[in-house]
C-alpha cells in the first residue's frame, strides 16, 4: 500500500521529464537536429553557460570570504553579520533584479545579471561552507599554525580542502537554481535557455522549438545532479571530527579589522539595504499614486490559500516516500527517493511546459485548473518536504513502537500516542518549507494558474513587466514579509554553533 | 507474576538459524539471565517472548497459557510482558510521568500518586516526574524505562542488555537499584547480556546461549564452579586449563595431583581450575607443590594477576588478594586449593594450558 502511494508520487516527480523524452523520441533525430542545432540555441548556451560560471566563481568567493570571518576571524559583532548575509534568501531573486533595474535601468547587461544573480545566490554557498567551517576540528588549524604556516596557508592547506565538498555542493546549488532562474534574467531581459523557452511559450505556444530547448536545459540540470551525486558519495571526506568540537581562537585581524568590516558592509549593502530601499522607495511613491489595497489583499489571501493547499498536497505526498527511505531501506525506496529529487531539479519552466500540454492533450478538463497548478509544486518541491519527514521518521524508530505494544496499546493506539507526535514537528517544517516555496513561486504559475487567479508572484510580475514600478511594490513587500520566517530559522539552525 | 517456560523455539531469518531448539523454563518471582557474546540469538529469543517476533517452531508458555505457538500467536499488547530496551528507549516526547504512566488505564494516567510509588520503587525523588528524558542520566533513564515496565503490573519483565550503555560508576549503581526493584515488585525477569559478572551477580539462574543453542541452564555458583564445558568455563570466568592423567581419583598435571570432579574413565584429561585456587608461598617454607617463576605481575588494587611459567614451560596466572606480592623472577611453590573440575581430553578447547601431554610430578 505505502509502497504503491510512493510509486505513485515518484511517477508524477518523472512526468515532465518522461514528456520531455518521449517527444523528443518521438520528433526523430532530423527534427531535433533542425531545432537544437542552431546558431540561436549556441548563443544561448553561451550566454547560459558563461553567466552560471561567473556566478559560481562570485558566490564562491563571497560566500567562503564571509563564511571565514564569521567563523574564524575576530571581525566585531559576528552574530549580526551572520543573520544579515542570510537575510538576502528572504528576497526572490526577481524582487532583487526589479529593484535594481527599477533603478538602474542600465543594468541590462552580463555584467548587470551577474551582479544581481551574484547578489541573490551568494547565501547558498555561505552557509554550508559556515556549517562545514563550524565541523572542521580547530586542532587541525592549531597542529598547522605550529608548523610554522601563515594565516593564509593555513586557509589554503587546511581548512580549503576540507571546505571543498560543502563549497562544492553550494556552487552547484547556486547553478541548478540559475539555470532554472526566469524572473530575475527576464525582468533584466538577458537571455538564457530558460527565458527562451517562454519567450517561444509565448510566442507559439507549445511548439516544439520551446520543448526542445527545455530538453537541452534538462540535459544541463541532469548533467550537474550527477556531478552532485558523485560528490555525495564521498562526503564522508568532511566528516574526519565526531561529536563536540572545542571552539578554536579567532583569528585577531588587527590592521585588516576596518576593512573587513567595510567588506562585509559593502555586500550587506549591495545584496540586502539597495532591495529594500528600492521597495521603500517605489512603496512610498506607489501610495501617492493610489495603490489597489483591496487587489493585495485578495491577491495575498488566494497566495496563502494556494500555498496552504500545495503544503497539504506535498508533505501527504512526501509521508509514504519518506517512511519507506527510512523503514525499509533498500534499492527500490532510494530509487523512489532519488527519482523525486530528480524530478524536481528540472527547472519550473519545464515543468509548466510540460504539465501544459500534457493536460491540452490528454485532459482537457483539468487544463488551467487549480489541481495542474499544485501538481507543478508538489513536482518542483517535494524534496522540500522528504527531507523533514525522512528526518522526523528517522527520530521515531520502530523500537518506540514494540515498546508501546508492550504496554498494552493498539495499533490505532500507538500510532496516535507514539508515532504521531514524533512526526509531528517534521511534517510541520516540511509544510512550511513548501509554503514558503510557493508563495514565491513565479514561473510555473505564470504559465499554469486558472485564468483570472493571480498570486502575490504574478501579480507583481504583471505590474512590473509593464513597468509600473510603484504598483508592484507591495506584492513584493508582502513575499518579503512572508519569506522571512523561514529564513531566520535558517540564521538560527546555522549560529547555533557560533563561537562567542 | 507468572512462570514462563520455552519450549523447542526454533527461528531462522531467512536461511541462517538464529534459535535452534531452545528449551527454557523462569520460575516465579525469579530473575534468569541470558548469557552469551553477540550473535547468540539472546535478543532474538527475547523478541520471540516479547511478541514482536513470531517463532519458526515450538511454544512459549506464560503461567499456563500459550501465548506463541501451536498455531497461536497472542499479540505482544494482550501478554503482558514489560519490556525494558537498550539505552531504554523512554518515549522523547513525553515526560517522566507521561512515560511512566503510558500503559496505565487512561483514567489512572493522571493519578500523580502511582507515578511517585513506581518512581520510588526505582529509587528516583517524585521531582524526576515532570523533566524530559534528555534531561536525566543514563542510569536514570534505565530506571524510569523500568518503572515504565513496571507500571502496568506485567506478569513478566523483559530486561534487553539494560546495563551495556552505562560507564562503569553508574553501571554498579543501576544494576543494584534495578535488582531491588525487581525484588520489591516481586515480579519474573529476564535479562539478556554479554557481561558475565553482571549474569553472575544479578540472577537467581543463568542461560549460556551458544551458536543459537542453550548450552547450559544453573544457577550462578552451579555454573562457575561446574561449567559443562571448557568453553562455558571460559566465557564465565577467568580459566586455568591444563592437561593432565587421571588416575584413581587424583588429576596430575603441571600443578602436580589435584582432586577433581567430574564422571571421568582414567586416562588423558583436561582439567579446569581457576586463577583464584592457585596459592603461592615461598620456596623456604613450601611443603609439596610445584616451583614455578614469576613472569609479571599485574596490580589492580584490591586484587593482582601473578603470571606464572611451569616447570613444563606452560604459563598459568594466579589471582592473590595479599599485599605480600612476589616480584618479576622469583621463584615461588604453587599450590592449589579445593578441587579441579576434569573434562574429556577431546574436549573443545582453543589454546589455553601446558602444552606438554603429561608434566613431570615433583
Amino acid at each position: 500500500m505505502t509502497l504503491a502511494l510512493a510509486v505513485g508520487v515518484a511517477a508524477l516527480a518523472l512526468l515532465p521529464l518522461g514528456y520531455i523524452a518521449w517527444y523528443t523520441v518521438d520528433l526523430g533525430w532530423a527534427g531535433v537536429r533542425e531545432l537544437v542545432l542552431r546558431p540561436r540555441v549556441g548563443e544561448l548556451l553561451w550566454n547560459t553557460a558563461r553567466l552560471v560560471l561567473g556566478t559560481v566563481v562570485c558566490c564562491a568567493v563571497l560566500g567562503v570570504g564571509a563564511a571565514w570571518l564569521v567563523e574564524r576571524s575576530s571581525v566585531p559583532a559576528r552574530r549580526v553579520w551572520h543573520v544579515l548575509l542570510v537575510a538576502p534568501l528572504a528576497v526572490p531573486a526577481f524582487v532583487n533584479s526589479y529593484a535594481w533595474i527599477s533603478l538602474l535601468p542600465g543594468l541590462d547587461t552580463y555584467g548587470g545579471a551577474l551582479l544581481v544573480v551574484s547578489l541573490s545566490y551568494f547565501p547558498f554557498v555561505y552557509l554550508p561552507v559556515v556549517a562545514a567551517f563550524r565541523g572542521l576540528d580547530p586542532a587541525l588549524e592549531e597542529t598547522a599554525r605550529g608548523l610554522g604556516l601563515s594565516t593564509w596557508a593555513v586557509f589554503r592547506r587546511v581548512q580549503l580542502p576540507q571546505l571543498r565538498v560543502a563549497l562544492l555542493g553550494g556552487s552547484l546549488l547556486v547553478a541548478l537554481h540559475l539555470l532554472a532562474e526566469f524572473g530575475a534574467l527576464q525582468m533584466l531581459r538577458y537571455p538564457t535557455l530558460t527565458t527562451a523557452i517562454y519567450d517561444q511559450y509565448r510566442a507559439t505556444f507549445n511548439g516544439p522549438g520551446a520543448t526542445m530547448l527545455a530538453g537541452v536545459l534538462v540535459l544541463l540540470c541532469l548533467g550537474l545532479l550527477l556531478a552532485e551525486l558523485r560528490l555525495r558519495g564521498r562526503r564522508g571526506y568532511a566528516r574526519t571530527a565526531r561529536g563536540a568540537v572545542r571552539p578554536g581562537r579567532p583569528v585577531i585581524l588587527r590592521r585588516l579589522t576596518a576593512p573587513a568590516l567595510a567588506g562585509l558592509a559593502v555586500l550587506v549593502g549591495l545584496a540586502l539595504v539597495v532591495p529594500l530601499a528600492s521597495l521603500g522607495y517605489w512603496l512610498t511613491s506607489g501610495r501617492a499614486s493610489g495603490a489597489d489595497w483591496a487587489g493585495l489583499a485578495t491577491t495575498t489571501g488566494s497566495t496563502l490559500l494556494l500555498a496552504g493547499a500545495a503544503a497539504a498536497v506535498t508533505t501527504a505526498m512526501a509521508l509514504p516516500t519518506g517512511w519507506l527511505a527510512v523503514r525499509a531501506r533498500g534499492r527500490i525506496s532510494t530509487l523512489l527517493e532519488r527519482s523525486t529529487y530528480v524530478g524536481s531539479s528540472v527547472p519550473g519552466i519545464v515543468v509548466a511546459l510540460a504539465l501544459v500540454t500534457l493536460s491540452i492533450r490528454a485532459t482537457p478538463w483539468l487544463y488551467q485548473t487549480v489541481p495542474v497548478l499544485l501538481a507543478a509544486y508538489a513536482i518542483l518541491f517535494l524534496p522540500r518536504a522528504i527531507v523533514t519527514v525522512r528526518s522526523a521518521v528517522e527520530q521515531s524508530p520502530p523500537l518506540y513502537d514494540d515498546v508501546a505494544a508492550s504496554l498494552g496499546a493498539s495499533a490505532p493506539d500507538r500510532f496516535r500516542r507514539v508515532t504521531l507526535p514524533l512526526l509531528a514537528p517534521g511534517i510541520g517544517a516540511g509544510a512550511a518549507l513548501v509554503f514558503l516555496a510557493v508563495v514565491t513561486e513565479l514561473t510555473a504559475t505564470l504559465l499554469l494558474a486558472p485564468t483570472g487567479t493571480t498570486t502575490l508572484a504574478t501579480a507583481f510580475w504583471s505590474a512590473s513587466s509593464a513597468l509600473e514600478y510603484g504598483a508592484a511594490a507591495p506584492y513584493a513587500v508582502v513575499m518579503v514579509l512572508l519569506s522571512a520566517p523561514a529564513t531566520a530559522l535558517l540564521s538560527r539552525d546555522a549560529r547555533r554553533g557560533l563561537t562567542p | 507474576m507468572s512462570s514462563l517456560t520455552v519450549t523447542a523455539l526454533t527461528k531462522a531469518y531467512g536461511t541462517a538459524p538464529v534459535l535452534t531448539g531452545v528449551d527454557l523454563h523462569v520460575p516465579e518471582r525469579s530473575l534468569t539471565a541470558l548469557l552469551g557474546p553477540s550473535g547468540c540469538g539472546k535478543t532474538t529469543l527475547l523478541r520471540l517472548i516479547a511478541g514482536f517476533d513470531d517463532p519458526d517452531s515450538g511454544t512459549v508458555t506464560l503461567g499456563g497459557r500459550v501465548v506463541a505457538g501451536e498455531g497461536r500467536g497472542v499479540a505482544a499488547r494482550r501478554r503482558g510482558i514489560g519490556f525494558v530496551p537498550q539505552e531504554g528507549g523512554l518515549f522523547p516526547h513525553l515526560t517522566v510521568a507521561g512515560n511512566i504512566s503510558f500503559g496505565l488505564p487512561r483514567q489512572q494516567r493522571r493519578d500523580g500518586g502511582r507515578v511517585r510509588e513506581l518512581l520510588q520503587l526505582v529509587g528516583l525523588d517524585a521531582e524526576h516526574a515532570h523533566r524530559s528524558p534528555h534531561q536525566l542520566s543514563g542510569g536514570q533513564q534505565q530506571r524510569v524505562a523500568l518503572a515504565r515496565a513496571l507500571a502496568p503490573a506485567p506478569s513478566l519483565v523483559l530486561l534487553d542488555e539494560p546495563f551495556s550503555s552505562l560507564d562503569a560508576g553508574l553501571r554498579e549503581g543501576t544494576r543494584r537499584a534495578v535488582s531491588a526493584a525487581l525484588t520489591a515488585s516481586g515480579a519474573t525477569a529476564v535479562l539478556v547480556t554479554h557481561d558475565q559478572a553482571e549474569a553472575l551477580s544479578m540472577a537467581d539462574q543463568v542461560a549460556v546461549l551458544r551458536h543459537g543453542r542453550l548450552v547450559q541452564l544453573a544457577d550462578p555458583r552451579t555454573l562457575y564452579r561446574s561449567p559443562r564445558d571448557l568453553d562455558v568455563a571460559a566465557f564465565v570466568g577467568e580459566a586455568v586449563v591444563l592437561d593432565a592423567e587421571v588416575l584413581h581419583g587424583t588429576a596430575h598435571c603441571a600443578l602436580g595431583a589435584v582432586p577433581y570432579d567430574g564422571d571421568l574413565a582414567d586416562g588423558r584429561a583436561r582439567v579446569l581450575l581457576r586463577p583464584e585456587q592457585l596459592r603461592l608461598s615461598s620456596r623456604a617454607s613450601g611443603t609439596g607443590g610445584v616451583v614455578a617463576r614469576v613472569l609479571g605481575v599485574d596490580f589492580y588494587g584490591h586484587d593482582s594477576r601473578v603470571w606464572l611459567s611451569l616447570p613444563d614451560g606452560g604459563t598459568v596466572s594466579a589471582r592473590l588478594d595479599g599485599s605480600d606480592l612476589p616480584s618479576v623472577g622469583d621463584d615461588v611453590v604453587v599450590t592449589v586449593r579445593g578441587t579441579a573440575r576434569a573434562f574429556p581430553a577431546g574436549d573443545a578447547d582453543s589454546g589455553a594450558g601446558a602444552a606438554t601431554p603429561l608434566s613431570t610430578v615433583v
